[in-house]
């Protein structure tokens, strides 16, 4: 075993817990569409990258602050997920499901190219707000305050939306629907409407993510692609059965990720998907995951 | 059909549906007077359940008319037609396996004052007071059937339109389900039924409409039911 | 999907005829063509449409949509260039070595992937290749950001000067066919009803008797085999391999090659991977704009074109012989 002092151990479990928080807010955001509109979003990852992208034009075009891009961004992402939802997606809902990746696909491709064309690839940067900067000095390590701030809100979107869809009658409504949204349709609930908000709201989670990332990474037209395969595996190891699974798995690869920087360097690039591997051979339905 | 006095609560005519590309209902025609209760009767694939399910709006594409307390329903979506004060009980009956009984009962929106009370739910059918925490997929064949009902009376609908409420069910719950329903009529509720027991049927309902490869081909009001139980057999096939 | 049942045609003497003409039309288009346009052009479409039609024996004909595509063709391009330059092995050696790669990768693939079904399938073949693509990046023997460049074109046989473009694109042309006549007898065998039949409904297959995971697998292993054919030709006729081959991008044009000309039809991919290659090499000018227009088609084929061109057209001349 090489040889490493806590501090590593410490730092690397921290920006562990930093990516879980990232990957768990994204799969909860994957989960949460794919329950209702049975379409895995291909354009999560456009979407985060929309979010720290308008964060970083309302500072840099209109003087808009942190705090406000913190709702704002997620808000203006989500509009144009309405328009995806009415104008696209909705024509395809009767298909076989492969068409949906295809189509989110190809927004995806649209999307990404369209901000590569503006921005080209090289990342814009992003400061985080005076109150979120500097660090906490604990002795023995320094602590970033942003990366505190950036767990702690994941967290609470995780946890309150998990309250949201388990413990309240606009959760019953949307479990409901995810097992017959027909008959739930003949309750007198506005389905269509609800599907359109759902990938509204999974689009803004996605987009809160990218507002989040903002300070830590440069902003780029690229930073969602990459970050797009990694959050499938999670969600194929966790399942998207189950929202507190893809919160918990989201976190725990996170660690495992930070963990595995510490003692084999190298590794920490490919260690999700070889979780990936050895999850689908010894528990083929994932984690949590109902079989699919 | 014949001509009836009272004014219509439901009017069904020339009813067509299709699911997909299949062409189902051939022409229903069916009028159904305020507090009344009604069936349906008829062969398994006669057209029975897609009659209701026309009438909630949940088939691919219907045309004809259908007409609820004074409203066309023929272009409305099926949300719009439950808001008007139409519930319906489908044949599998529909309980949602991940949500609980209370859930369940709770998850219909009341749409107009005049519904039953939880409690008055609760004293129609005991079993759903005592497994309120339960998930709907722990629930007996006759505990969902009783929930399946008993979510719908909560909400303010006066047209219930329940399919097949009996079938599968032992004898006792059947007799549980046949009081429920006499008592609903007693407190003025209209029901439209889908029934291929009609031994059960006749127990309940003022008049029997008969389907027939899509078409209703015939009506007899229940007294009538002995003196034309040759015909209704035929029709039936038993 | 769309089932535009082009592939078991009915047997009449006007259909056979017309294949016939079709058969040799194509002949004739591919023995001009170099003459025509440029034979690296060509050489490229060649083996993006072997490849495409590989993909296509899992998309199109046992419905098992591979986001990951991208590992057997740019795996099996580093292997050959490797043993054509590292080791000096004659073209068709080093060929056969990328195509038992792209096998070995379709079989490894294949054990894992299908454990999962339907919508988790794409995700998991993606995030396998996706450790291809990062092997690739580190490994010592792919030369990283720069590939395999120079690749030495030096054919077993003496009389085959491959330096030479035309002989190199008949070259192409020949594996290319090669690849396409085991496509076909594989679409029209015993073994490619029992994929169709797979598509259709697994279940009832399953209760058939079929032991579908051990049929699904065999796709995957001649799917990516053939892909490793494609990849092993585009080594040596390009004389490069590249983290391009291997990336994800890679994936993603396969799928829309096929989608362009038409899924689970035998000859849509060629179309489609002629549309896109030509579309990547004329519109190159317009840089990441063409990425733009790729995501473009991908939307308008989905919505609105989901048969392809070449299902398109045979829809067409259904419906003109029934009028």
């Amino acid at each position: 075993m090489p040889s490493f002092d806590i501090e590593v151990l410490l730092g690397q479990l921290l920006l562990g817990l930093i990516n879980g928080s990232f990957y768990a807010i994204l799969s909860l955001g994957l989960a949460v569409i794919f329950g209702l509109l049975n379409i895995i979003n291909f354009t999560h990852g456009a979407q985060y990258m929309m979010g720290a992208f308008t964060a970083w034009m309302l500072l840099n075009y209109l003087g808009i602050n942190y705090w406000a891009a913190l709702v704002l961004a997620p808000a203006i992402v989500a509009v144009f997920g309405v328009a995806i939802e009415r104008f696209l997606l909705r024509r395809i809902y009767e298909l076989d499901h492969i068409y949906g990746f295809l189509l989110t696909y190809g927004i995806a491709l649209v999307v990404e190219s369209a901000y590569r064309a503006q921005y080209g690839v090289s990342g814009q940067p992003y400061r985080p707000p005076p109150a979120l900067s500097g660090a906490i000095d604990l002795d023995y390590m320094l602590l970033p305050i942003y990366r505190l701030w950036v767990v702690g809100v994941s967290l609470v979107v995780c946890i309150a939306t998990w309250l949201l869809i388990e413990k309240t009658r606009l959760g019953a409504y949307l479990r409901a629907a995810t097992e017959n949204p027909v008959l739930v349709r003949t309750f007198g609930i506005n389905v269509p409407l609800m599907i359109t908000l759902t990938y509204a709201f999974g689009v803004a989670l996605a987009a809160l993510a990218g507002v989040l990332a903002a300070p830590l990474y440069q902003v780029s037209s690229i930073m969602g692609s990459n970050l797009m395969v990694v959050v499938f595996a999670v969600v194929v190891i966790g399942g998207m059965g189950s929202i507190p699974g893809a919160i918990l798995t989201g976190f725990g690869l996170g660690l495992v990720e930070g963990l595995t920087k510490v003692f084999y360097p190298p590794a920490a690039s490919t260690v999700i998907f070889v979780a990936m591997i050895l999850i689908l051979t010894f528990r083929p339905s994932g984690l949590m995951g109902r079989s699919a | 059909m014949p001509d009836r006095t009272g004014t219509a609560f439901l009017t069904v005519e020339g009813l067509h549906a299709w699911y997909g590309e299949s062409h189902v209902l051939h022409g229903i025609d069916i009028d159904i007077r305020e507090g009344e209760v009604v069936t349906l009767l008829g062969r398994n694939g006669a057209g029975k359940t897609t009659t209701l399910r026309s009438i909630m709006g949940v088939v691919s594409r219907r045309t004809g008319s259908v007409r609820f307390a004074g409203r066309e329903l023929i272009a409305l979506p099926p949300e719009r037609i439950a808001r008007l004060g139409i519930g319906y009980c489908p044949e599998e009956r529909g309980i949602f396996a991940s949500l609980t009984v209370d859930e369940n009962l709770m998850l219909p929106p009341v749409i107009k004052p005049g519904g039953l009370s939880v409690g008055e739910i609760h004293a129609l059918f005991p079993n759903l007071a005592e497994r309120r925490r339960s998930y709907g997929k722990k629930l007996s064949g006759g505990e969902q059937q009783m929930l399946a009902i008993g979510r719908i009376l909560r909400t303010g609908a006066k047209l219930l339109l329940l399919d097949e409420p009996t079938e599968g069910l032992a004898p006792v719950i059947v007799q549980q389900i046949g009081t429920v329903i006499r008592l609903l009529k007693q407190r003025g509720f209209t029901i439209l039924l889908v029934e291929q027991n009609f031994h059960f049927a006749s127990t309940v309902a003022d008049r029997h409409f008969v389907v027939e490869e899509g078409r209703t081909v015939d009506v007899f009001s229940n007294a009538d039911l002995t003196r034309n139980t040759q015909k209704l057999e035929a029709y039936l096939g038993v | 999907m769309a089932s535009a049942s082009t592939a078991v045609p009915s047997r009449g003497a006007s259909h056979t005829a017309r294949r016939a003409a079709l058969v040799a039309a194509a002949a004739c288009v591919a023995l001009v063509a170099p003459f025509l346009l440029y034979p690296i052009f060509l050489i490229n479409v060649l083996c993006f449409a072997l490849f495409a039609c590989a993909f296509n024996l899992m998309m199109g004909f046992a419905g098992l949509l591979s986001f990951g595509h991208a590992a057997f063709f740019g795996g099996s391009a580093y292997v050959t260039a490797y043993a054509a330059k590292a080791w000096g092995w004659p073209a068709e050696l080093s060929i056969l070595a990328g195509l038992v790669t792209g096998g070995g990768l379709g079989v490894v693939f294949g054990w894992i992937s299908i454990r999962r079904q339907g919508i988790y399938f794409g995700m998991v073949t993606m995030a396998l290749a996706q450790l291809v693509y990062f092997a690739a990046l580190q490994a010592k023997f792919t030369g990283g950001e720069d590939g395999i460049q120079g690749v030495p074109q030096r054919s077993a046989l003496p009389m085959l000067d491959l330096t030479d473009n035309r002989v190199m694109y008949f070259y192409a042309l020949a594996v290319f066919l090669a690849g396409f006549a085991v496509i076909y007898r594989t679409v029209h065998s015993p073994f490619g009803h029992v994929l169709r039949a797979i598509r259709e409904n697994e279940g009832r297959a399953i209760s058939l008797g079929y032991d579908v995971p051990r049929f699904k697998l065999l796709a995957f292993a001649l799917s990516g085999a053939l892909s490793g054919l494609a990849g092993g030709l585009k080594a040596i006729a390009l004389q490069i391999a590249t983290l391009t081959d291997v990336e994800f991008t890679m994936s993603g044009e396969v799928v829309l090659m096929t989608l362009v000309g038409g899924v689970a039809t035998l000859t849509g991919p060629v179309v489609g991977a002629a549309v896109v290659v030509a579309m990547l090499t004329y519109l190159a000018a317009f840089g990441v704009w063409v990425k733009a227009l790729q995501g473009i088609i991908f939307i308008a084929c989905v919505l609105a074109f989901r048969r392809g061109i070449v299902g398109e057209i045979a829809a067409m001349l259904e419906r003109s012989r029934q009028t």
